[in-house]
């Protein structure tokens, strides 16, 4: 018989180095409720300065991909060069390309 | 500032300097003991932020003394007797309940008396409150938060920090004891009247404590005495663990 999960739910952190910059994944934390989670993402994932905010998310909310999705999701992408804007010429003085 | 208001203030932050100090070690004899890892980190980094603020008053205390001693002379030469920290901090950590509800006891105090200095006449403690009071008041939501969980959580929960709190509820009034000299500072503005911070002490703590369904210990005995250098056994057995090395090798670095 499978041995019973005493761990507490799964959650997924995600944070934003600074403002106006994207959430990216930091890692996850074991939580009993979403304040709990908040409080153990800042506690293990904010020790050195890496963030100003924080998403916490139920690990079983996120609905992700599957390897045997691979090959119709992203393969079809792989000849289409045309699709990166590499085709034009940047106009000298323009930033933030 | 003369010799009296110079003896009292050294007093003062001794007894903060030790107060912290041996709360941080005691928090940080969880490391590695944690009830899951993220607590284990949490526990971890409230015992640095402890740690953090005992070094800034004992470097203080040093300062004013004059006599050349730094943080560590003042926190690895000193023995028992002359260690001020209040009583409730060296008492030993017990299960988690007894932990969380010695740190949610003092937490609420350290709150309280940490947001009165930010206003101190003193320059350098205005600046120490300011450092603290961010880490405190997340100590605070912390150790409010796990109470509020084990006193309303599952009947073993509940029972679990119900005893804590009956338990340690002897040693709360030591936080509160004055030393003639406090009234110097007062009066100097530098420190806040302690009867402030023990009826704002006692308001949060009966409000959090009502939310978590849990019993407010009948009056009784007290201990107190800590600021006075009368100590437990417990408080040598912490400072042969954290003065072993400097007093072995003593001027020893790495």
């Amino acid at each position: 018989m499978a041995e019973q999960d005493t761990q507490w739910p799964l959650w997924e952190v995600f944070m934003q180095s600074k403002s106006g910059q994207p959430y990216k994944h930091a890692g996850s934390v074991h939580a009993a409720d979403g304040e709990m989670a908040l409080e153990n993402a800042r506690d293990v994932y904010t020790r050195r300065n890496e963030g100003t905010s924080i998403w916490v998310v139920p690990a079983n909310a996120i609905v992700a991909s599957t390897p045997e999705e691979v090959g119709s999701f992203f393969d079809p992408a792989n000849d289409k060069v045309y699709r990166h804007p590499t085709f034009y010429d940047v106009p000298e003085g323009v930033k933030y390309l | 500032m003369n010799d009296n208001l110079k003896n009292a203030l050294i007093d003062y932050l001794l007894w903060l300097g030790d107060t912290t100090l041996v709360l941080g070690h005691r928090i940080s004899e969880w490391c590695g003991h944690g009830p899951i890892l993220e607590e284990d980190i949490a526990m971890t980094n409230i015992a640095l932020d402890l740690l953090g603020e005992a070094r800034l008053y004992l470097t203080y205390a040093g300062e004013i003394e004059g006599k050349g001693r730094t943080e560590d002379d003042l926190a690895y030469l000193r023995d028992v007797m002359d260690y001020k920290n209040s009583l409730i901090c060296e008492q030993p950590n017990g299960d988690f309940a007894f932990t969380m509800m010695r740190q949610f006891l003092f937490t609420v105090f350290n709150y309280h008396l940490q947001e009165a200095l930010l206003t101190s006449s003193d320059e350098r403690i205005r600046s120490i409150a300011e450092k603290a009071i961010k880490e405190v008041t997340y100590h605070l939501r912390h150790s409010k938060d796990w109470v509020l969980r084990m006193g309303d959580g599952t009947e073993e929960s509940h029972m679990k920090v119900q005893d804590a709190l009956n338990n340690i509820w002897m040693f709360v009034d030591d936080l509160f004891l004055t030393l003639p000299g406090d009234k110097l500072l007062v009066d100097e503005k530098i420190v806040p009247a302690i009867t402030t911070i023990k009826s704002k002490w006692l308001e949060t703590v009966k409000s959090v404590l009502e939310e978590a369904t849990l019993k407010l210990p009948a009056d009784g005995f007290m201990m107190k005495g800590g600021r006075q250098g009368k100590h437990g056994e417990h408080l040598g057995f912490i400072l042969a663990e954290l003065q072993y090395l400097p007093r072995a090798y003593p001027g020893t670095k790495w």
